[in-house]
């Protein structure tokens, strides 16, 4: 008997044996079995708030450390508080786990108490799900969901296993080896013939750029990316998710492109006689128009998912595959560069208009989102993890701090879930522990999730949170004051003291409004050994610029207003 | 331009396939004019015809869209290839005087239908054909009152010897083990 295992022991021996260590949880009913047996097990249990901390976690775990996050819930409402992390997990490619117990597989069917068919409503928002009910498949399930979970394009796995198959005992079998899934192909190769027609493109191009997405670091292929363009001499743009793939600093980085990017970035896209998408799939939020976009571009995609291709965007190649493997293939076949005048070009539209906010906010004695990022910024020098919820101060994030390491800005892209930063972060951290992380969010996004300040004081976690507090839903109030005549309806917010409440919790807060107060409030979270919480109230009706309104051509974008110069940039340093 | 793709679709005999499929035409935003689905030669394996509404490009994205379910073994467009395609339908006809009834035999067998029910005041008559044919049979028979019809679908199957190979899913390893029911630690309630 000895050999025998129960199925909830089966779930974390798998676990362990596959080289967890972490998982975010909480427990109940159909799960009891699981945690009694986790006791047992060498592994680290954060008890969230709410189930969907726990997938947030679990993805700020796997975004931060490219291992598989695990979260654990129990059926019915602990399974559907999942959702929304899963749905964001997957619209990120990010590869996580959900284990979820379910009724007995008798009563499945009976609308048993907490009974629901989880399998069936994560289907269309998880890469794959599992239904198991025999404890012969507990161990063998886990092992496939999570090869299936990070490999190709990763994405979430869920595996629901009845509580009945959780106390059933057998003998483990363990088959560490490849996973035998006839169906499941996650390594292809393009044609000899794709790579040469796509080598000929990029050789005879006089205006390339790159188009750097989260591929670039899901196949960490950030150092292959910078000799490929540094060799080619192609400038870089990135998407929101790409930030980070490529050096902030680098001379050839143009920074973000789309609908909040800087205004010489998509005009470079509008300009090039060739894009090569590296590992993006061409969101509305990147073309805006599709009809207009990149209208002199051919286009060279490579990606692991065929699916991407020619969904938004038509393109001239498709190179599929992991990108590290297809640009060590490719770059042989690409002639060392020489794009001097592009890249003045380039320079020339860049010098046009090359007034950024934080050179020309109006020194009136208020505060400023760009600020407070500028700053955290420099006192960091730019080596933190940043994890942003999503709304305004996500996009001056990705404008105002510059990210030179892949990993370092973990946002919430193609989902833009709000109250994804607090937990993420608490799995960054876990992921990262000698990482400095700070949490930017907004108000709004904040108090979502904020209960899972009691799992960072349970779990004595270091962060620092830098709420960026201007008593409105910002994004949604610009959208307003853009397109609906001022009228704001349900956007101004009325906040706790989020500095009082960080107290409560055993926490530090601490509340700043004026610019002067930035830095010395920085360097006191830096230095506090607990989690700190800095209110910024900053300017309530400020404005993310430039803009490409929803659907509109990338070329025609709300401009900054014109500049009232201060001089103020980190070249005073 | 919008034209009809046929897909032969060999996927993993396991439950929710179906799902996973019908759930994947819908997200994607996909019509599914037709969809039939059964065994093959091969156990655990069977195999789907599904009809679709697509311009190329939809079809291929369709087709890359299926690959990525776990449980699909292989996708094959045979639109543009030779194949034969097939339904089978049945049809109520309303026979309420000899006439009609000697009418409608006739036609039955014109047709190549076969008869299958006869009742005082009603035939059911089934064949076997490309789409063409039961619309061409559906025609001649609507006059005399078509009271129930049913469909299967198309399915198709691509001329000559060449055939698709899957390999049928592993089976995993079963302990032998008590029945779940007769042991006390089971509790089957949260």
């Amino acid at each position: 008997m000895s050999s025998m295992r129960t199925g909830a022991q089966i779930v974390w021996e798998a676990l362990v044996r596959e080289g967890v260590t972490t998982v975010f949880g909480y427990p109940g009913g159909a799960i009891l079995p699981a945690y009694d047996a986790m006791l047992e097990y060498p592994i680290r249990h954060v008890l969230v708030r709410h189930e969907q901390g726990a997938t947030h976690m679990a993805d700020g775990y796997a975004r931060a450390s490219g291992e598989v996050g695990v979260a654990i819930a129990t059926s019915g409402p602990g399974a559907t508080n999942m959702v929304t992390g899963i749905a964001t997990a997957m619209l990120d490619s990010s590869p996580i786990l959900c284990i979820t117990g379910q009724v007995g597989s008798k009563v499945i069917g009976t609308d048993a108490f907490q009974e629901t068919d989880v399998t069936g409503v994560t289907l269309p928002i998880t890469k794959h799900n599992y239904l198991v009910s025999d404890v012969d498949d507990v161990a063998p399930t886990i092992h496939e969901a999570l090869y299936v979970a990070r490999s190709g394009r990763p994405g979430p796995v869920l595996v629901d296993i009845t509580k009945d198959a959780q106390q059933a005992s057998t003998e483990m079998q363990w088959d560490p080896g490849a996973v035998k899934l006839p169906g499941y192909r996650p390594d292809l190769r393009a044609s000899d013939a794709e790579y040469r027609r796509a080598a000929e493109l990029i050789n005879g191009s006089k205006r390339p750029l790159i188009l750097a997405g989260h591929g670039v670091q899901l196949s960490g292929a950030s150092g292959e990316v910078r000799q490929f363009a540094e060799r080619a001499d192609m400038p870089v743009a990135m998407t929101l998710l790409g930030i980070g793939g490529f050096p902030a600093l680098h001379p050839l980085n143009l920074g973000m492109m789309g609908m909040h990017g800087e205004a010489w970035v998509n005009q470079a896209v509008q300009e090039a006689d060739l894009l090569l998408a590296l590992g993006m799939r061409f969101d509305d939020r990147v073309t805006g128009n599709v009809k207009t976009y990149a209208p002199n571009a051919r286009k060279v995609h490579i990606d692991i998912d065929p699916s991407e291709f020619n969904k938004n965007v038509k393109v001239d190649v498709a190179l599929a595959g992991d990108l590290r493997m297809v640009l060590e293939e490719l770059s042989p076949l690409i002639a060392a560069g020489d794009r001097k005048s592009w890249l003045a070009a380039i320079r020339e539209m860049k010098g046009e208009v090359a007034v950024r906010d934080i050179q020309n906010l109006p020194d009136s004695g208020h505060l400023y989102a760009a600020h407070v990022i500028h700053d955290i910024w420099r006192l960091t020098k730019g080596k933190a993890v940043v994890v942003t919820d999503v709304g305004q101060h996500q996009m001056w994030e990705a404008q105002y701090y510059h990210h030179e390491q892949p990993r370092s800005l973990i946002t919430s892209g193609g989902l833009g879930t709000m109250g994804f930063a607090l937990p993420a972060a608490i799995g960054a951290k876990l992921a990262q522990p000698d990482a400095e992380v700070w949490v930017v969010a907004g108000d709004g996004g904040f108090q979502m999730t904020m209960a899972e300040l009691a799992t960072i004081a349970q779990e004595k976690i270091k962060i620092n949170v830098a709420i960026i507090n201007n008593g409105y839903l910002g994004m949604v109030r610009q959208w307003q004051e853009f397109f609906y005549e001022r009228r704001y309806a349900a956007t101004p917010l009325l906040s706790p003291d989020f500095a009082k409440l960080a107290e409560c919790f055993g926490l530090t807060g601490m509340q700043v409004d004026k610019r002067q107060d930035v830095v010395p409030s920085v360097e006191r979270a830096r230095a506090d050994e607990r989690t700190v919480v800095i209110d910024f109230r900053v300017e309530q009706e400020d404005t993310v610029y430039p803009m490409v309104p929803a659907g509109a051509d990338l070329h025609n974008m709300i401009r900054r207003p014109s500049p009232n110069p201060i001089v103020e940039t980190a070249d005073d340093e | 331009m919008q034209t009809r793709h046929t897909f032969s679709v060999y996927v993993e005999d396991k439950p929710g396939v179906l799902n996973r499929i019908a759930s994947l035409f819908r997200r994607r935003a996909f019509n599914i004019e037709s969809l039939t689905v059964g065994h093959t030669e091969t156990p655990g394996v069977s195999r789907m015809t599904i009809l679709v509404n697509s311009d190329v490009q939809g079809a291929r994205r369709l087709e890359a869209n299926l690959y990525k379910l776990v449980n699909v073994l292989r996708v094959h467009d045979i639109t543009a290839e030779p194949a034969v395609y097939r339904e089978l339908v049945m049809i109520k006809v309303a026979t309420r005087t000899l006439e009609n009834r000697i009418h409608v035999l006739q036609l039955a067998e014109v047709f190549r239908a076969r008869v299958v029910d006869v009742a005082p005041d009603s035939v059911i008559v089934e064949t076997t054909g490309t789409e063409d044919k039961i619309e061409g049979l559906l025609e001649v028979l609507r006059p005399h009152g078509v009271l129930e019809l049913v469909r299967t679908g198309r399915v198709g199957m691509v001329r000559g010897p060449q055939s698709v190979m899957v390999e049928p899913a592993p089976q995993r390893p079963r302990s032998e083990r008590p029945a779940a029911a007769d042991d006390g630690s089971i509790s089957y309630s949260v």
